[in-house]
């Protein structure tokens, strides 16, 4: 099935803003925005719902503190029980005041990482990924916004855009099937 | 808009009639262009160095801890010393970008890439004297907590040193990829900016394919947010455990509870003034001088001062409690031997001016904001810092509780060597890095333009804070015919047209430019868009991205314009561009240049 999208490319980030909240006035539907940098805001008037990783990031540091509670419990009281320095190591209770700082690295260690991992994933960025901007001067200062064009006169929606302050605007028409 | 409004008061963070792709090119340009030659030269100095203290570690390594100066009375000197130094060092990097970003100070975006960079180099020349100071380093994996050979052994959880293993080896993870999730729109940039094949798939590759979609942007912003919110806690846990090795031990002068808030107002502190030392040079290197400007320097000797003052505090208390508590230890260290007054006085004293009188003088604000007077105080804050690990160690060490061995000491070529070598190996690594990485968070820094701007907080001020903040962003070249692209004139925008002259001076200099310019496009001909195609004239050698840009400003757009050139008008190309280097007859650009057209 071919696609049909709309390119239209901005040269400010005010004037993008304006012309997302028009444009979505109008009911045309926006399937991606490209920008330079992050625009505050931006993410709200696409209508994008808000991000969760700040939720995964928590639930990975309560595995972190698990993991080192575990390993230090297992290592110091179950396996192997040493007097160290006089420091009481026949119970976890005990023992845990030392504990502590592991427990507190281990917790941002999974927290950090794993949740930048999340993000890569989710995101779709690794090593020899492809860079998939359309336009290479969507890193310098161009913004571009893609509106689908399935279903719409094509001739009144570019019109349409124009009005809105686009600079350049290009109709792209796709073969795959998603 | 007015959402772009900033108190006036406050003064502007990026400088002069900057657009975005202002922004771009400026930053490009460092990695786009090539290496002069003052680069090189310090590169060499750092790689001997380097290279003589890898001797230096192999010769350790090879024959033995023996080599070093250390003796039975101290038993830890110079690598921990230096341990503790890089440490601190590396903790304002983390310090810029964490707690700043969760303060919301938007100087940061300028200085938080370069400080970061400092801080990981820092912390491998940290981690390498535990390394080495194992003896034998291809044991260190005996650290972790791995199953091993001998029965159940596990490594001791209730030291100290197994929390450093731990505080440190996150501390280097979790700021490696806090730094590397900002950089990937700042590769990304410098991927779809160059025109060498070579670099487009090397940064295609370190930028992971970033696109800069709505939705990444808003995960990119989370991302770093819960990132900061995690290194900040961490950055201050890394030192105060640091500062457990010493306090949790019985040594007199180390058993001391002030030691974690001291060691990291301490490690802040040294690690400010590196940043300092290397921004100073690099804003000058790398024409960065409108993005790290004397406020930033003037912000940054801010926080010196008030760490400074901490670790001022800190001593003070110190000699107090010395005498208040009664404690006899405690009045051996500092009182009756006196770290003032024993043998080591000199190191004692080096450290109070160093770290207390010398950064007293950043109080006068107009020193504060001397360039030249903050790089001298940056250096001396380096070296004091380095005698207060120093003072804590050795001193506190070389009298122990029997007479008979009370022993002082010295280092060897091998202790001074490893030193040496390990901030020769921190400027190799920053040498590379300075030429290689997007050295300012560029995408960071276009998100405050409009707040804070020169260009823009002029603009509210002459037309009101509603003012509207739209860029026009003119295609090269420009409507009014090439000539017309002179310096300040290619950023029309609402600021253009009805932008006052500064004074009539300004208006002569523009006149005679003008004429200037004219002269010289009557020689080598204009350029016309509609029939003509613009040349990559980055091809020359001697032209990286900003000498292009300033030729493109001229209205030189193609390799013909540039084969007609001669010493004429390269004479008058020195009168428009400013900070022209003059290299054009040197390096032939008109003959290279006729060579590339032929090639079509």
């Amino acid at each position: 099935m071919a696609t049909t999208k709309i390119h239209a490319i901005y040269t400010d980030d005010d004037l993008l803003m304006q012309a997302v909240k028009q444009t979505r006035a109008e009911n045309y539907y926006i399937s991606e925005v490209y920008t330079p940098f992050p625009v505050h805001g931006l993410d709200y008037a696409v209508g994008l719902a808000p991000t969760r990783i700040a939720i995964t990031s928590f639930l990975y540091g309560l595995v972190g503190l698990s993991v080192a509670i575990w390993m230090m419990n297992y290592m110091m009281i179950e396996d192997w029980p040493q007097n160290i320095g006089g420091k009481p190591s026949f119970t976890f209770y005990q023992n845990m005041p030392t504990f502590i700082p592991i427990m507190f690295e281990m917790t941002v260690f999974f927290a950090g990482h794993l949740m930048v991992i999340t993000f890569y994933m989710r995101s779709r960025l690794w090593p020899f990924k492809k860079a998939e901007n359309p336009d290479v001067r969507t890193t310098d200062d161009r913004f571009l916004m893609e509106v689908d064009a399935e279903n719409h006169n094509v001739e009144q929606l570019t019109q349409f855009l124009y009005n809105t302050g686009a600079s350049e605007i290009s109709l792209i028409t796709n073969e795959q099937d998603h | 808009m007015s959402s772009h409004y900033e108190a006036p008061i406050r003064e502007p963070l990026v400088l002069g009639e900057k657009s975005y792709h202002d922004i771009s090119v400026d930053v490009g340009a460092p990695v786009l262009g090539k290496a002069n030659k003052s680069w090189w030269i310090v590169f060499t100095i750092a790689l001997i160095a380097f290279l003589w203290g890898l001797g230096c570690i192999i010769y350790t390594v090879s024959t033995g801890i023996g080599v070093w100066g250390l003796n039975k009375t101290i038993g830890w000197a110079w690598d921990i010393t230096n341990f503790v130094w890089w440490v601190g060092i590396g903790h304002a990097g983390t310090l810029i970008s964490a707690v700043l970003l969760l303060f919301r100070q938007k100087w940061r975006m300028a200085v938080n890439r370069s400080a970061e960079a400092m801080t990981i180099f820092a912390v491998v020349q940290a981690g390498l004297f535990p390394i080495i100071h194992m003896g034998r380093p291809w044991l260190a994996y005996w650290v972790l907590p791995l199953p091993n050979q001998f029965g159940s052994l596990w490594v001791n959880f209730n030291s100290p040193l197994l929390w450093d293993v731990f505080a440190i080896s996150t501390y280097l993870s979790i700021s490696l990829v806090f730094w590397w999730t900002g950089l990937l729109p700042d590769f990304a940039m410098i991927r779809d900016r160059t025109n060498s094949p070579f670099q487009k798939k090397i940064y295609g590759i370190l930028s992971f394919g970033w696109s800069g979609r709505v939705k990444d942007w808003q995960r990119f912003e989370e991302v770093s947010l819960v990132l900061a919110g995690l290194a900040t806690p961490l950055v201050l846990s890394v030192h105060t455990i640091v500062s457990f090795d010493f306090a949790t031990s019985v040594v007199p002068g180390w058993h001391s509870t002030i030691y974690p808030p001291y060691f990291v107002a301490g490690a802040i502190f040294s690690g400010f003034a590196m940043v300092q030392t290397l921004l100073i040079i690099m804003r000058k290197v790398s024409n960065l001088e409108d993005y790290i400007t004397v406020l930033h320097i003037e912000y940054m000797n801010k926080v010196i001062l008030l760490t400074g003052g901490i670790v001022t505090v800190a001593y003070l208390i110190e000699y107090f409690i010395g005498w208040y508590s009664g404690i006899p230890y405690e009045n051996y260290t500092y009182l009756s031997f006196g770290a003032a007054t024993g043998p080591y006085w000199w190191a004692f004293w080096a450290l109070i001016i160093c770290n207390l009188i010398v950064p007293l003088t950043l109080w006068v604000k107009k020193w504060r904001r001397n360039i030249a007077w903050t790089f001298f105080v940056a250096l001396i804050i380096n070296i004091g810092m380095w005698f207060e690990r120093f003072d804590i160690i050795v001193i506190d060490l070389s009298k122990d509780r029997l007479t008979s061995s009370w022993a002082m000491f010295q280092p060897t070529f091998v202790d001074i060597g490893t030193f040496m070598g390990t901030i020769g190996f921190f400027f190799v690594l920053f040498l590379l890095y300075a030429r290689t990485f997007p050295v300012i968070a560029q995408a960071e820094v276009k998100t405050i333009l409009k707040t804070s701007g020169e260009a823009f907080k002029r603009l509210r001020a002459e037309h009101g804070d509603d003012h509207s903040h739209v860029q026009h962003v003119e295609e090269y070249p420009a409507e009014a015919g090439p000539a017309a692209n002179t310096e300040g004139k290619h950023f029309v925008n609402s600021f253009g047209p009805d932008e006052p002259a500064e004074d009539a001076v300004d208006f002569v200099d523009q006149d005679v430019r003008q004429r200037e310019i004219n002269q010289l496009l009557a020689v080598v001909g204009t350029f016309d868009p509609a029939v003509e195609t613009q040349d990559n004239l980055q091809r020359i050698t001697g032209i990286g991205p900003l000498m292009e840009q300033k030729l493109h400003q001229v209205g030189i757009f193609t390799f013909d314009q540039i084969s007609r050139m001669t010493a004429v008008e390269y004479a008058l190309l020195k009168d428009i561009i400013s900070e022209f280097p003059g290299n054009g007859e040197r390096d032939d650009w008109a003959g290279q240049a006729l060579m590339f057209k032929n090639e079509k």
